[in-house]
């Protein structure tokens, strides 16, 4: 078979599987409404305030919970010595400036 | 067909290394004859072969093709009359290694879009005319040095010239090539096709086809024989 | 077929042909721009996907959370202050919440231990959404009641992290050291589902008498309340008289949560940034180094082409597609791969980072969300600079006059 055709199929193959993907997004969004409710009604009912991300540390479990001083509690210089410290920031409105 | 007036082309012009390949070169190349252009090297045959060919421009002058000058054409137009018109056939064959022998001698005629199948058929037939048809899909490395001569000449033949040009063609050629190679030119002459040929091979300028010699020296001409 | 959908075609064969020469080079660059591009685009989903379900998930957190600071830290807040708060205008209800945080030395985990807090008429609403299946017995698809009765002294409902970790379950029972040094044993009796582990991963849940004696916490204190506002619109105003009430004590406002899992993840958190300089810095050092020339083969070859009769806009043409073939084949099978990453696998490439030091590693199955604005992005910025990259050089050699390289062919 000619180069180009080759080319051609492969690169349409891939587009039809990306299409595909897509679709299936689509149709995970609908059917993972049903899990996302529930995960919607376990924050609601156990009046939870976080993600399970990052469970090394207190701070890093309730990041919306810390304080400013959670970290000092650890290490006096306040230094991030946890991974997840560097993806995550304060909580929203800690560092804000008057 | 061809007329050259006045033509000159200086290399390096304005440097100290500026010199003069052709000086005032006037000739007409005649249709359907066989033209040897004779002379050692360095005497500009090369330079004026291109500049017929339409492979370069010259630096003063005039070149006509069919009575219609050709100096200032843009390059696309310039392209497009040599693509139709001429067929280049190199000292050394040129060919593109690494891809097959068929794709090489398909490649002249990929800008023109022809549709391929019959692209193919035409590339074999040709191929078939020179015995090497049995090599169409092997890679070029893979040839015998006649064997990629016979090649690059199919592959000038492609898009079916008028104007057959060769320099140096049997350069590396040995006798029994070459003489091989001075029958293919026959049988273009016979097919109506004008043939140039660049030569300081005995071989080829006293061969009985040639219709004409053009001695060269210095970039003029110096005479005919 | 249109004579140049033909060409085009032609063109498309000899660039592969000549790709084809050299395999190992071209394939090992394909390998790392699809790499690239496969680390972006998981960054991106992963991201996107998290931090757009908890913008619908946290929307039933909390809508004030007061928590008692002593010496700038986080304290027990006395149960006498919850009707200080009620005193407040505008406040509709206030509720205590006991939670706490248990390290399990036998793994080496965190847990979070959690009251269920008490049922009112408002906090049915989240159950009504939940199916009942008491019958099942793999816990792929269970779901969960929540129902303050269930939970009975002596009995602890886990998350399903904890159950994976230790690999314990209904049944089961899981000691606990308590704070005056005795040992109790608590009987699991369920299990929290698997899907839900993205907030319930690593939660116990225990009676409020269990989570008392294990704390050793006295009746009259909690850990922090939560509040409810009449009018959701006067939640600040509300949150700043909780300010002046009780001096000391820190409101958290509902909207601070959600703003804070936005920034989660953001281009300006220290790994992101590692991730994203290091493959942006691999990506310019390729579109430099196909940039900065063509090798001595390359420029004969579009000698060759020329003498033969292609024109310089044939040969841009070719290293155009030369360019955009294997610019699309990386990013395509990319971000194809990507998506089967993050969306199918549960992203194990990057395990080793978000795991860092913790034991727990909640399973993420997450809900595809895809943001186009950032695939269209991330395709406009590698497809066209590698493109163009490798368009660049040619523009020279590809300009040529014939003779001349004629003549640089000729030995």
């Amino acid at each position: 078979m000619r180069n180009s055709s080759i080319f051609f199929s492969f690169l349409s193959a891939e587009a039809v599987l990306l299409s595909l993907l897509l679709v299936h997004a689509s149709i995970s969004e609908s059917a993972r409404h049903e899990t996302i409710e529930e995960k919607a009604a376990l924050v609601k009912t156990l009046q939870l305030t976080d993600l399970c991300l990052f469970t090394e540390a207190r701070y890093t479990r309730h990041l919306s919970q810390a304080d400013l001083n959670t970290a000092f509690q650890d290490h006096p210089l306040s230094l991030e010595h946890f991974p997840s410290g560097s993806f995550t920031q304060p909580p929203y409105g800690i560092t804000e400036r008057p | 067909m061809i007329e050259l007036v006045n033509v000159r082309k200086v290399f390096n012009a304005g440097n100290p290394s500026e010199f003069s390949a052709l000086n005032s070169v006037n000739l007409n190349i005649a249709q359907n004859k066989v033209t040897v252009l004779k002379g050692p090297s360095g005497s500009g045959k090369t330079t004026l072969l291109s500049i017929v060919g339409c492979m370069s421009r010259p630096s003063a002058g005039r070149v006509k093709l069919n009575g219609r000058e050709i100096t200032s054409l843009p390059e696309r137009f310039l392209t497009d009359i040599r693509r139709k018109t001429f067929g280049f056939i190199f000292q050394q064959p040129n060919l593109i290694k690494g891809i097959s022998v068929l794709e090489n001698v398909m490649l002249p005629a990929y800008p023109l879009g022809e549709k391929r199948s019959s692209l193919k058929v035409k590339a074999m037939q040709g191929l078939a005319e020179l015995n090497i048809a049995s090599k169409a899909a092997s890679k070029v490395e893979w040839l015998s040095g006649g064997e990629a001569q016979r090649a690059s000449i199919v592959r000038a033949l492609i898009n079916n010239p008028s104007i057959i040009i060769a320099d140096e063609p049997t350069a590396h050629l040995d006798t029994k090539l070459s003489y091989r190679f001075m029958e293919i030119i026959e049988k273009f002459k016979s097919e109506g096709k004008t043939v140039i040929i660049t030569s300081h091979d005995p071989l080829v300028y006293d061969a009985a086809i040639v219709d004409r010699v053009v001695n060269f020296r210095d970039g003029q001409i110096e005479g005919e024989s | 077929m249109s004579p140049w959908i033909e060409k085009q075609r032609y063109i498309i064969d000899f660039t592969i042909s000549s790709l084809l020469r050299r395999k190992v080079k071209n394939f090992g660059l394909l390998a790392l721009y699809t790499l690239i591009v496969f680390i972006l685009a998981s960054t991106m989903f992963f991201t996107y996907s998290i931090k757009k379900e908890a913008s619908i998930i946290l929307q039933g957190s909390p809508e004030i959370v007061v928590q008692k600071l002593v010496a700038g830290r986080h304290d027990l807040f006395p149960v006498r202050d919850i009707e200080t708060l009620r005193n407040i205008r505008g406040v509709a209800d206030v509720q205590s919440r006991l939670w706490g945080y248990y390290y399990d030395s036998l793994v080496k985990a965190n847990y979070t231990l959690l009251t269920p807090p008490a049922q009112t008429d408002t906090a049915h609403a989240g159950t009504r959404t939940i199916t009942v299946d008491s019958d099942t017995d793999d816990s792929s698809k269970p779901l969960f009641t929540l129902n303050g009765a269930a939970l009975e002294p002596g009995t602890l409902i886990i998350g399903n992290g904890i159950a994976r970790l230790r690999a314990i379950g209904k049944g089961d029972y899981m000691p606990f050291r308590a704070s005056d040094g005795s040992i109790m044993n608590l009987k699991i009796v369920d299990t929290l589902s698997s899907q839900s582990e993205l907030v319930s991963s690593d939660l116990m849940l225990m009676t409020e008498q269990d989570f008392r004696k294990l704390f050793g916490i006295a009746p009259d204190y909690v850990t922090d309340a939560v509040m409810t506002v009449k009018n959701p619109s006067e939640i600040s105003m509300v949150a700043a008289k909780i300010n002046k009430r009780l001096p000391d004590s820190r409101p958290i406002v509902r909207e601070e949560i959600l703003r804070t899992y936005d920034s989660i993840f953001n281009w300006r958190g220290g790994m992101m940034i590692v991730i994203f300089s290091a493959a942006v810095l691999a990506f310019v050092i390729f579109a430099w180094d196909k940039a900065s020339g063509l090798s001595a083969g390359e420029r004969r070859e579009i000698g060759i082409l020329k003498a033969v009769g292609w024109e310089t806009s044939d040969v841009i043409q070719m290293k155009f597609w030369e360019g955009a073939m294997i610019s699309l084949t990386a990013f395509f099978s990319g971000v194809i791969l990507a998506y089967i990453h993050v969306f199918f696998t549960g992203s194990p490439v990057f395990e080793p980072a978000l795991r860092g030091w913790s034991s727990l590693y909640p399973n993420f199955a997450l809900t595809p969300f895809i943001n186009a604005e950032q695939i269209t992005t991330l395709f406009f910025l590698t497809v066209v600079p590698y493109t163009v990259a490798t368009i660049v050089p040619t523009w020279r050699a590809a300009t040529i006059d014939p003779d001349t390289a004629m003549r640089h062919t000729g030995e």
